[in-house]
């Protein structure tokens, strides 16, 4: 068996940035495995503009931001195995992974970054009532049907759901000469970003209705025509509602689901608000020498905050190889709770001794929110309260948590992150 | 074309019938409107083998599930189909309805079912210990199975193929008359077709085929059965398939592990008049989870990966109309076959064969070959045999769908075999690509280019499930090869 001191599993934005990081903080035995023919993962499919504003100061195509990480992986000789299929990680991280050229094969592993990304939620996870007729796509599935193979399922478009690939794909499919009649969601807010929805819906005059489901499908053989309607609080279809849309295509953007099958058979503790692992300060999960980043951690909006997170999972799974991660260790676990309208964070837990200076806790809300403030207690001091005109599910927060504060505070516990109304 | 026997449907019926022919000096071609076999009830339903205490003694059901529950062990073996007797319980959940467990049980020894027992509810309790807590007893049925409804289908209609027996797909039969030259014409949209014996295997359609040549009509009603199939990490939430009391809709909405690993939940029981009426509804969804939840208890609802529902073929009289037609001599009916339909279909299929046999005086084949080798799962190989496979064909070292790590290699061979896959649900009920957890949200693009490639068809052309199931119109912008 060979090994290797870090094999990443996935060669996505997180993949490439983890590797990237690792091999500058002094790394040079790195394993990236890849399953598709190529690197960049779901960047490779994202050909509109809008990445890299954070981390290049400047708006890149999916590609092009995909291109920038991948050329710094090669330079710096980090290598990489594509069309190869991770099967299995044990808990003493053991990969088994297989291709066409080494047939199935086992590497120990030093430490693994988990970088699998995510999956879309299918159509037999909504539970649409119908039939079941071709035409009817993930939002992402017919994102490459369009922008690699270079083919349209259709010209008339109905979207159900607001995440952010639906919102791409609804200007998508308008620029490439579809007519798309409606985005319908059912949630009484967007789940995508407010930039995706001025850009790629209002733009495009596309109405958005929200607090709207399909409640049938029609088409035995292609799907012909779907029924919308308005949902109340419950989320049931208010009877009279109905509206009927002829349609040859319905796209699905309802929410992305963390891929961690793997992770789980690794025997890794998942949060069931995230559906990704458990980490902590150091982007570790329960099983020490696995780090987890990206999607596959908890999903993000922006790919920047993706190589960003990544980078660290990098940088500390260097500092697990070479034995320093547990060098300050404190033994102390601040526990972050998420509460009053706010759902989760990541990380999880804080070792005050093996943090940075500042480490960055994302989180999300559950709610939209107008007019309220962020508010982090230590304990039970509130330590930030930040007034903020609008807080919603499909925009990601952050705060701040400074090292100097948590050391200053020996009795602490809990870090807990609220909304508040004042 | 002229022909000994045709058989009208390749479902799971008219592919046991075709199968038991094969042995024969005869020929024998099925017909299909479909672009495949497996495409009708045969492909949705509970995917039960049926242990048979439900039917009324005496009764064709009665017969052919107890017949066919018995057969299925050599059956599956030697057609390689994934079959497993995990047992039943039928469950009661009422004090006042547990003579009704009796009555079921002496129906049973009545049919001939052996290995039945009735159980004290703590005896249930510590057999499914998920069953809801006003349980009160059960009956037990060991002989009660789970097979793949997709693979046996597919399996009986391969080997029927190898050993002669031909298929014509996307030909549909519109008229049937007895011809002046005694012999059966059968219009359809793919030309005339002349036999001497015609099969009537046609699931919700047989009674359409039935009226066109006898003046006793028959009457089916299309009983629809809708479907929860929940993701494999909750595949253990139990281990029998879970019945709760019949009524007169039938067996009521069960609860099972499948042969997949899968746990299924349904179906429920709505008379339809749309012999296509395939949908799901809101109402039907609905009422699967209110009544699952009787009799099991904590079901992972959440973890739903798709609903689907199915027709059954239900006669006016509950009974398999099994035989020739009284004033249609040498036309043969395999009509109301519903649940217990699959369960039943090898012994349709010996019973109609061996009806076709002496009727027609058929004499053995020399050569016949009774056994089939399913699709190579690399999964059940050792490290050291997998890579021996990849290393002679590397596509069993290229994953397509990763939910159900399905190769390159097993999608090809589903292609390449005999009646092999031409669209995405060929592949997937043979290989189970797309059956997972995304729903071929990732393997759909790539095995529609592995099919377009294969079959030297353009990417426009490849459907979901033949027809005018396309899945994509047209090349997006002109493309510089």
């Amino acid at each position: 068996m060979n090994n290797v001191d870090i094999v990443i599993v996935g060669g996505g934005p997180a993949g490439l940035a983890a590797a990237v990081a690792a091999k500058k903080a002094g790394c040079d035995s790195i394993l990236i495995l890849e399953r598709d023919g190529e690197l960049g993962g779901i960047l490779n499919q994202c050909i509109h503009n809008g990445f890299g504003l954070h981390t290049f100061k400047e708006e890149l195509t999916g590609p092009e931001y995909a291109d920038r990480f991948i050329r710094q992986a090669l330079d710096l000789n980090i290598e990489y195995k594509l069309n190869t299929m991770v099967m299995d990680i044990s808990p003493e991280k053991v990969i088994t992974a297989m291709n066409r050229t080494d047939g199935m094969f086992q590497i120990q592993a030093g430490a693994v970054i988990l970088a699998m990304g995510c999956r879309e939620r299918p159509r037999g996870a909504l539970n649409i009532p119908g039939y079941r007729p071709a035409g009817i796509f993930s939002a992402g599935t017919a994102q490459r049907l369009v922008n690699i193979e270079g083919y349209m399922p259709g010209r008339e478009v109905v979207i159900l759901g607001s995440g952010d690939i639906g919102l791409i794909m609804a200007r998508r499919m308008t620029l490439e000469g579809a007519k798309v009649k409606v985005v319908a969601e059912l949630m009484p807010y967007s789940g995508g970003l407010k930039r995706n929805i001025v850009q790629c819906l209002d733009d495009y005059g596309i109405p958005l209705k929200l607090s709207h489901t399909v409640i049938d499908i029609e088409g035995k053989e292609h799907i012909s025509a779907v029924t919308i309607a308005e949902v109340g609080p419950d989320r049931r279809p208010i009877p009279g509602t109905e509206e009927r849309y002829t349609c040859d295509t319905l796209l699905l953007s309802c929410g992305l689901i963390p891929e961690n099958e793997l992770s789980q058979s690794a025997g890794i503790e998942m949060s069931r608000i995230t559906s990704g692992p458990v980490v902590n300060e150091s982007l570790e999960t329960n099983v020490p020498g696995i780090f987890a980043c990206g999607n596959v951690l908890h999903v993000h909006d922006l790919v920047d905050y993706v190589s960003e997170e990544a980078g660290r999972a990098g940088e500390n799974a260097v500092k697990y190889v070479k034995g320093q991660l547990d060098e300050n260790a404190s033994g102390k676990l601040i526990k972050l709770a998420a509460t009053d309208g706010a759902r989760y964070t990541v990380p999880s837990t804080i070792d005050p001794g093996r943090m940075d200076e500042n480490l960055t806790v994302r989180f999300r809300v559950g709610d939209v929110y107008k007019d309220s403030y962020v508010s982090v207690y230590y304990g039970d001091e509130r330590v930030q309260h930040r007034k903020r005109q609008i807080l919603a599910p499909g925009e990601m927060e952050q705060i701040i948590v400074k090292k100097e504060d948590l050391l200053a505070r020996p009795e602490m516990e809990t870090i807990t992150i609220k909304i508040e109304k004042e | 074309m002229t022909y000994d026997v045709i058989i009208i449907g390749a479902g799971v019926t008219g592919a046991a019938v075709a199968r038991e022919l094969s042995r024969y000096n005869v020929e024998v071609c099925v017909l299909d409107k479909e672009e495949d076999v497996c495409c009708g009830t045969s492909k949705a339903n509970s995917a039960i083998i049926h242990a048979g205490y439900d039917a009324e003694p005496g009764s064709n059901m009665a017969k052919m599930n107890v017949r066919g529950n018995y057969m299925m062990d050599q059956l599956c073996k030697d057609l390689d189909v994934p079959f497993k007797r995990n047992g039943s319980l039928v469950v009661c959940i009422n004090k006042e309805m547990l003579p009704g467990l009796k009555e079921l049980y002496d129906k049973g020894v009545k049919n001939g079912v052996p290995g039945m027992k009735l159980l004290s509810r703590e005896e249930a309790l510590a057999m499914e210990p998920n069953l809801s807590d006003n349980v009160q007893g059960a009956l037990y049925a060991e002989t009660a199975g789970i097979i793949c409804p997709f693979k046996l289908n597919i399996a009986m209609a391969e080997n029927a193929n190898v050993n002669g027996v031909d298929f014509r797909f996307n030909t549909r039969v519109e008229k049937i008359k007895k011809g002046t030259d005694g012999l059966w014409h059968l219009r359809t949209n793919n030309g005339e077709y002349k036999t001497r014996y015609v099969v009537n295997a046609a699931g919700v359609y047989a009674d359409v085929f039935h009226n066109m040549v006898s003046e006793e009509k028959i009457h089916i009603i299309e009983r629809r059965g809708e479907y929860y199939l929940l993701d494999r990490t909750v595949g253990d939430h139990v281990s029998h398939t879970i019945f709760p009391q019949p009524n007169k809709f039938g067996k009521g909405v069960l609860v099972a592990p499948t042969v997949h690993g899968n746990l299924l939940v349904g179906p429920t029981a709505i008379d339809q008049d749309d012999k296509d009426a395939t949908n799901t509804t809101q109402f039907g969804m609905d009422q699967i989870t209110a009544k699952a939840s009787e009799n099991v208890k904590n079901l992972p609802l959440r973890s739903v990966i798709t609903s689907f529902s199915g027709l059954r073929a239900h006669e006016d009289h509950q009974e398999f109309i099994l035989g020739e037609v009284k004033d249609a001599p040498g036309f043969i009916d395999c009509a109301g076959i519903e649940s217990p339909g699959l369960s039943s279909s090898p012994a349709i299929g010996e019973y109609i064969g061996n009806m076709l046999r002496d009727m027609m005086n058929l004499t053995a084949k020399e050569n016949w070959i009774s056994t089939r080798k399913d699709v190579l799962d690399p999964k059940k190989l050792s490290l050291e045999e997998r890579n021996e496979l990849i290393k002679k064909n590397p596509a069993y070292g290229q994953i397509i769908c990763r939910c159900e790590s399905v190769t390159e290699g097993e999608i090809l061979d589903a292609i390449h075999r005999p009646l092999g896959a031409r669209s995405l649900d060929g592949v997937k009920r043979r290989t189970r690509a797309g059956m997972g957890r995304c729903q071929a949200g990732f393997c759909s693009p790539r095995v529609m280019d592995i099919l377009a490639r294969e079959l030297g068809l353009p990417l426009t052309e490849i459907t979901k499930s033949g027809g005018k199931s396309n899945i994509v119109l047209e090349h997006s912008k002109e493309v510089a090869e």
